[in-house]
């Protein structure tokens, strides 16, 4: 046989215990022995993340995504661009959140026929053919609790008897014929903030990452603009395919026909040259003696440049040392666990409170006879502040035009940590 | 010895099992009654059972189960009604066709049935399940229904022909000439549906068939931006190579102003004026890609993305190169997997060009909690950006990464460190001395690589050792790992000539410890032993014997071996042969230097983003990047001559040149316009010309002036007094209704523009109503409707019935004469007349257009005047809006379409007015039945020959003298028919096209002169229409007046 057949042959789906409990082939049945190759870097791999994106064997390259603790593994014959595939493979992955709500295990194989559909739409002859979810939706029903009663009692189907007709028009994110009684456009502007904190407090690097996520349902075909007040902040941006690039190119201005429901609208990079404010800071104080069997862990939080917002939600988590073998500790808010085995420490604080910060103090107990550990835990932090994008991104107003009706409109703004790590 | 690379990140090894990849399958079988359960299920005459038995197999299937015994129980029902159910039956019939042939070809009609099918998604469907069966046997079907799909109206159908080209070129290479033929065909689509999967069955299929790109190459850097993503990847790969092959290198003069004048190059205006002063000028076609590229630098789709950035990379002048980086480094902000592949590209930009990353070197500040191989690839560009003005805060960053709890990840960190020490002088001696301290550190791993650095680093800078070297042996007492004591061992002997007080010393303490040493640590003191005696004997030669008779009861016979076979070497006596002599040549040898140098250093072999580059070994069918040619090849292949497309005789050559440089003026948005523009603008001119073939009328000079006009449309606008000319007409005729956008004659230039305009801001429902009275206008018409046909394609508006390959075209002659519908005597005052249009109909694609001209000779108005519902025969009407009122001596005209089924039976319909009814019937000529086509003189041909026997009426006449100029004969013959000119390459053969209206069967006409007589042949299916046509063409061509 030929060499030729390209992009994506099969894909298996293995779970963390490493079963394949799911295949699907696009051309002819490839074996699911070929696993094995992946399942041995599987075991070389000391962290589940660390098994290498693209493994090579005899007569195929095994591409895997991790995601939700599931391995998507596409079998590949010959080259192809390794992004096209991983590419790919998310999409999946992103499409079966959105049908089913998570994308777990039990959830892919309680919606097996669901997924087969799905599989099937979104690859002919291993090549993507529909990835949009506005398009997949109208060719398959997403499972619904009520539907799935209703189909097993009647017998009727998850099949779209319509035949998609976004497939085929000059705008194929969305569907068509929508209607609404309530129409709504929600945009949420979600900022996180990636950044480097060493030993003293000061910033090594910090970037802002954003995205605005929309919400929309509008009938009919909505053209939607949105405009900002200060649209220099943004210095690098990713667009939805529905967004007029040439309109933003000239106006920086959003205009676009939205996709029907959630989407991605924009992402974007906040130029370098913009100092990052950094809404948190810890003092801590770890140490370990040379001798001794104890060290000394301390940990305090407190908000810095927060503009006035409360700092919410906030998760401190720490990989310890492997010679550590028990911390005790009191936290003067929030609850802490530690984890003995992995050795990870979390500690949910909750909101800082100004007025009584937060802090985890206590002692480590460290093997005896294990040597003084050489370097300090990394302290990872998680947060959130509502009502607030943290680079002072505003959006100016949004209009709609091409239908009649008023719709409501709704703008959220939200800052995250990403990244964001403090060295001690 | 200490060649130990600790450094796991082996991706690249081969695994070693052996078990073979094809090996048996598992074919766990389901259980016996189980499976009669399903066929029971699946037999029943409930619906819902055959469903839930389908959902059940679907589910064994995605387990791996075999359930190919249920095949002749599935295939039953792939023609159910149900939609589910036939898709899990595709779904089964694609996975088991394989090992059941015979019995997959029981469903093989099913489909060619759906083939046939009205709804484009079900014909597309049909072809998609059909073509994954890998039936050998069904090759010649597949065949025939790829060529018949890739002929269809539905762009989406011809998506789906161009994947089956791939599957059908798996099953049987042997048919790669009839396949390429049908890519050939496909490139030329102009639907953006269609071009990603077309290119990917060329790159499939015909890689190497660079030439069939040629004349579709500007088509594609257009359209790429409204490609779909995946499609966008495809193209952009493939149009990286084709550009490698057909351009001259834009790096040649770039050494000079390389990297420090990069600011003068920014501005994109300047620096093409600088580059038209240098010798080498971009083919504007390059340019053309680069810039058509460069938006999907923002693309969501990170495989877009990296394709845009190899083929900047690949392509672009290496000034214009920094656009990419910003791109590149968002996304690593994506999954971990894309961070992977990302960050190996990276690695191998930053080897040859460090500037264009190192702004963002900050990106690359590996975090504790990225995988391994993500922050070994980080570190590898971290220290590949490593210059002397940026090496400490890189050095400071390391230092962090050094005590990393990964350890892999720290001695990676430590060889990173010996790199920068090699590279950049400045630093050295710091990083030397820093890792001199990480030989105390308690892992093994970081010392034996600290070790192994320092060892490496010493090497090649033989002159300054002997500080270092005293420096680790003043440590050596606090060091506990066994490998970094040997690893010192090593070098005091290897330098023991630097070193001629400590190192004795050494050996003498070693000697006291020998007995408890690890074994590598004895070998290493065996070895320096050895060394030692041989430089400095005077001192040694006791320790050395006493070491030599510990290791010679040693109880690892490693040890023994090494002590003995040193010893004959060192210690002459007589059975020591001629060795001896040369003992100090043997173990003194210069060890040549390591090389530190990236592991990506020769990765840009491959092209950059390719699953080659990332494993840094040829995957199958990977497609090598040429070099640059040093002499361009031929440019005006890519030139396309739009006037073709329309069917005219090949003219006016040199307006390609001209068109070429119009193709390339500043902004994108223009420059589609033009293209619209000048694609119209050559069927314009082209049937301007015959219709000035057809008479020397005023009218028709006037109008090829506004043609040749229109083509240097820039430049030269139309006289204002045409224009005038126009606008008058315009409202004349002008009809106003609020929901219908009604665009009659405009000059084409602005109809083109508002055209744009309209389906740029994305209104879905365009109606256009087109109507012509007067011949004058043809042109305008041409124009439009060939920009209607394009703006269809390139918008996938389906709804515009344009055959592809039998490209419709426009009339070539439109009859003025009326035809009498109701006279004002029977009609109470209200007369009617009707004539052809010609045009294809809005209103049906099945539909003859027809006009109708209402006049009211009465003295009252006349009111509400509408056609019946009720038709006394059972054509289809489109019926024209009612008329509420029509003033005395007023006249209206109205369009409306009838559906005539390809018959000559007359439309029978009441006309009605408020008060009156009339029985009115309108009875088409044949030749109104017809819509004109063109397609080639080879297509014609061939067209012809399948349409024989039966379905090929002829007859001869004589023909009178003064028809017999090729004028009066085409004149002749498309008053009477409607139908298309197809040019002729024979003097005295005339040849037509058409199509009947409803079925769109084919109606091609000859006339072959041979004096005096002519031959008439008509070949169509439609026997009945032919001979009628026939009998009028007679007529028409042997009366001496029309």
């Amino acid at each position: 046989m030929l060499a030729a057949a390209k992009m994506i042959h099969s894909l298996f789906l293995v779970n963390a215990s490493g079963d394949i409990f799911l295949e699907k082939h696009w051309k002819s049945v490839v074996s699911r022995s070929v696993c094995d190759y992946f399942f041995e870097a599987l075991e070389r791999a000391t962290e589940p993340e660390n098994v290498p994106p693209v493994i090579p064997t005899p007569h195929h390259f095994l591409i895997n995504v991790l995601r939700h603790r599931i391995y998507f593994v596409a079998v590949i014959q010959s080259e192809v661009p390794p992004l096209f595939v991983i590419e790919f493979l998310h999409r999946v992955v992103d499409t079966f959140q959105d049908y089913f709500g998570v994308c777990s295990e039990a959830a892919i194989k309680d919606n097996v026929v669901v997924v087969y559909e799905l599989l099937e739409e979104m690859l002919d002859n291993g090549f993507p053919l529909a990835t949009e979810s506005n398009i997949l939706k109208e060719l398959i029903k997403p499972p619904t609790i009520l539907r799935t009663v209703v189909n097993t009692i009647t017998g009727s189907t998850n099949v779209g008897e319509q035949l998609p007709t976004g497939q085929l028009s000059v705008v194929p994110w969305r569907r068509t014929g929508v209607k609404y009684t309530n129409n709504e456009a929600y945009f949420d502007v979600v900022e996180e903030i990636d950044a480097i904190i060493d030993k003293s407090g000061s910033t090594i690097t910090a970037e802002i990452q954003g995205v605005i996520d929309a919400c929309v349902k509008l009938t009919g075909m909505p053209d939607l603009t949105l405009s900002f007040m200060n649209p220099r902040l943004l210095d690098d941006v990713s667009f939805h395919p529905c967004v007029r690039f040439k309109r933003w190119e000239a106006e920086r201005i959003l205009s676009f026909i939205p996709p029907d429901g959630n989407f991605r609208l924009l992402s974007y990079h906040v130029s370098s040259q913009n100092l990052v404010a950094i809404p948190v800071y810890v003092k801590h104080n770890i140490s370990f003696r040379e001798g001794s069997s104890q060290g000394r862990f301390e940990l305090t939080l407190g908000p810095k440049q927060t503009m006035g917002k409360a700092v919410e939600s906030v998760l401190v988590s720490s990989q310890l040392p492997r010679g550590v073998l028990n911390a005790n500790l009191s936290p003067s808010q929030g609850t802490y666990t530690f984890d003995p085995v992995t050795k990870l420490l979390s500690w949910d604080v909750g909101k800082i409170n100004p007025q009584k910060l937060p802090s985890l103090k206590g002692s480590v107990s460290l093997q005896t006879g294990a040597s003084k550990p050489d370097e300090n835990p990394t302290i990872n932090i998680q947060f959130k502040i509502q009502q607030l994008a943290i680079s002072g991104l505003k959006v100016n107003r949004l209009d709609m035009y091409g239908e009649k009706y008023k719709p409501f409109k709704g703008i959220k703004y939200m800052t995250k940590a990403g990244k964001f790590q403090v060295r001690t | 010895m200490l060649g130990m690379s600790a450094n796991s990140v082996s991706y690249n090894e081969q695994g070693s099992v052996e078990s073979g990849v094809d090996a048996a399958q598992e074919n766990s079988s389901i259980p016996g009654s189980f499976s009669s359960d399903l066929k029971e299920m699946l037999e029943s005459n409930k619906e819902s059972l055959k469903l839930e038995a389908m959902k059940r197999i679907v589910g064994l299937i995605a387990k791996g189960k075999n359930a190919s015994e249920l095949f002749p129980a599935v295939v039953k029902n792939v023609a159910s009604k149900n939609i589910e159910l036939k898709k899990l039956v595709y779904v089964y019939l694609v996975r088991y066709a394989e090992e059941q042939q015979d019995l997959a070809l029981l469903s093989i009609s099913t489909f060619q049935r759906a083939l046939k099918d009205p709804n484009q998604l079900i014909r597309a469907s049909a072809l998609r399940v059909l073509s994954s069966i890998r039936v050998p046997i069904i090759v010649p079907i597949m065949m025939l229904a790829i060529k018949e799909a890739a002929t269809d109206l539905s762009p989406y159908v011809r998506k789906t022909a161009a994947h089956a080209i791939q599957k059908l070129y798996s099953l049987d290479p042997d048919q790669k000439e009839h396949l390429i033929e049908v890519i050939e065909k496909l490139l030329k689509d102009k639907s953006t549906l269609v071009a990603g999967s077309v290119v990917m069955a060329f790159e499939e299929v015909c890689p190497d068939r660079i030439d069939l790109i040629h004349k579709n190459y500007r088509k594609l850097c257009n359209l790429l931006v409204d490609v779909e993503e995946w499609g966008q990847v495809v193209i952009i790969h493939m149009l990286t190579r084709y550009a490698r092959t057909q351009f001259v290198s834009p790096w040649r003069e770039d050494a000079m102003f390389d990297e420090n004048n990069e600011k003068a190059f920014y501005d994109s205006e300047e620096e093409r004026k600088v580059e038209q002063t240098k010798p080498y000028i971009m083919d504007p076609d390059h340019r053309l890609l680069l810039r058509n590229t460069k938006p999907l630098l923002q693309s969501r789709n990170t495989a877009v993305v990296m394709a845009v950035s190899q083929l900047y990379w690949h392509l672009a002048p290496k000034h214009e190169l920094s656009i990419i980086t910003k791109s590149l480094v968002r996304l690593l902000r994506s999954h971990r997997e894309v961070q992977y592949v990302v960050l190996q590209n990276i690695a191998t930009m930053s080897i040859q060009r460090k500037g264009m990353f190192e702004p963002f070197m900050k990106s690359f500040y590996v975090r504790s909690t990225d995988a391994t191989h993500i922050k070994t690839l980080k570190l590898e560009i971290l220290t590949n950006l490593a210059n002397e003005a940026n090496i400490s805060t890189i050095l400071r960053e390391f230092q962090t990464y050094v005590k990393s709890q990964d350890k892999a990840f720290a001695a990676a960190t430590i060889q990173a460190i010996g790199r920068c020490a090699t590279n950049i002088s400045e630093v050295t001696d710091t990083c030397l001395n820093g890792l001199v301290l990480l030989l105390s550190n308690r892992d093994e791993t970081v010392v034996a690589e600290s070790v192994v650095v320092i060892k490496k680093l010493l090497q090649t800078q033989p002159s300054q050792h002997s500080d270092i070297i005293k420096h680790m042996a003043k440590l050596f007492d606090n060091i506990t790992v066994p490998m970094a004591r040997a690893s010192i061992l090593w070098l005091m002997g290897e330098y023991c000539e630097h070193v001629p007080k400590i190192a004795p010393d050494v050996l003498r303490k070693m000697a006291k410890t020998f007995t408890n040493e690890e074994d590598i640590v004895k070998l290493q003191i065996v070895n320096l032993a050895a060394k030692l005696y041989l430089t400095n004997s005077k001192q040694t030669k006791l320790l050395t014997q006493y070491i030599l008779n510990l290791g010679k009861y040693d109880q690892n016979y490693d040890i023994r071996d090494r002590t003995r076979f040193i010893r004959q070497l060192i210690v002459p006596n007589e059975k020591s042969g001629a060795l001896s002599k040369y003992a100090r040549r043997i173990l003194m040898a210069p060890k040549p230097a390591p090389v530190l140098q990236s592991a990506f250093k020769d990765r840009d072999r491959f092209q950059l983003g390719t699953l080659s580059h990332t494993l840094n070994s040829q995957a199958s069918g990977y497609l090598e990047l040429s070099d640059w040619p040093a002499v361009a090849p031929d440019q005006s292949v890519r030139n396309v001559e739009v006037v073709k497309e329309a069917g005219a005789p090949a003219l006016r050559k040199s307006k390609t040149a001209k068109s070429n440089e119009k193709f390339y003026s500043d902004s994108e948005e223009e420059e589609e316009e033009e293209e619209e523009g000048s694609s119209s603008e050559g069927s314009s001119s082209s049937s301007s010309e015959e219709s000035v073939s057809e008479s020397e009328s005023e009218e028709n000079s006037d109008d090829s002036n506004k043609s040749s006009s229109s083509q240097s449309e820039k430049s030269s606008s139309e006289s204002d007094s045409e224009k005038k000319k126009k606008t008058l007409k315009n409202k004349k005729l002008q009809q106003q209704k609020p929901d219908i956008l009604i665009i009659t004659y405009l000059p084409p230039q602005i109809m083109q523009k508002t055209l744009l305009l309209i389906i740029m801001t994305k209104y879905i429902l365009i109606h256009i109503v087109l109507s012509i009275s007067t011949q004058f206008f043809v042109n305008c018409m041409c124009s439009l409707l060939h920009l209607c046909v394009f703006l269809a394609c390139q918008f996938d508006v389906v709804s515009w019935h344009v055959h592809v390959s039998l490209q419709a075209s426009s009339p070539v002659f439109v009859p003025e004469t009326s035809h009498e519908l109701l006279h004002r005597m029977t009609g109470k005052g209200l007369s009617a007349q009707y004539r052809f249009t010609r045009q294809p109909c809005i209103y049906g694609n099945s539909m003859v257009s027809l006009q109708l001209t209402l006049s009211n000779s009465s003295d009252q108005a006349l009111e509400n005047i509408h056609i019946s519902e009720k038709s006394s025969t059972g054509q289809n009407i489109h019926r024209f809006n009612a008329i509420e009122r029509l003033e005395p001596q007023a006249s209206v005209t109205v369009s409306m379409g009838v559906d005539f089924n390809d018959s000559t039976q007359a439309a029978n319909f009441q006309l009605c007015t408020k008060e009156d009814e009339f029985s009115v019937s309108i009875q088409p000529a044949v030749g109104e039945l017809l819509l004109p086509i063109t397609m080639s003189e080879a297509d014609f041909t061939k067209e012809q020959g399948k349409l024989m026997g039966m379905n090929e009426s002829s007859a001869t006449i004589t023909m009178t003298p003064e028809n017999v100029s090729s004028q009066s004969v085409n004149r002749k013959v498309v008053s009477v028919a409607n139908i298309g000119v197809i040019p002729s390459s024979q003097e005295n053969i005339y040849r037509f096209a058409g199509k009947t209206v409803s079925s769109g069967s084919l109606v091609l006409v000859s006339v072959a002169l041979k004096d005096p007589d002519a031959v008439i042949t008509i070949n169509t299916e439609k026997t009945v229409i032919g001979s009628m046509l026939l009998r009028q063409f007679k007529t028409a061509l042997t009366n001496s007046c029309p």
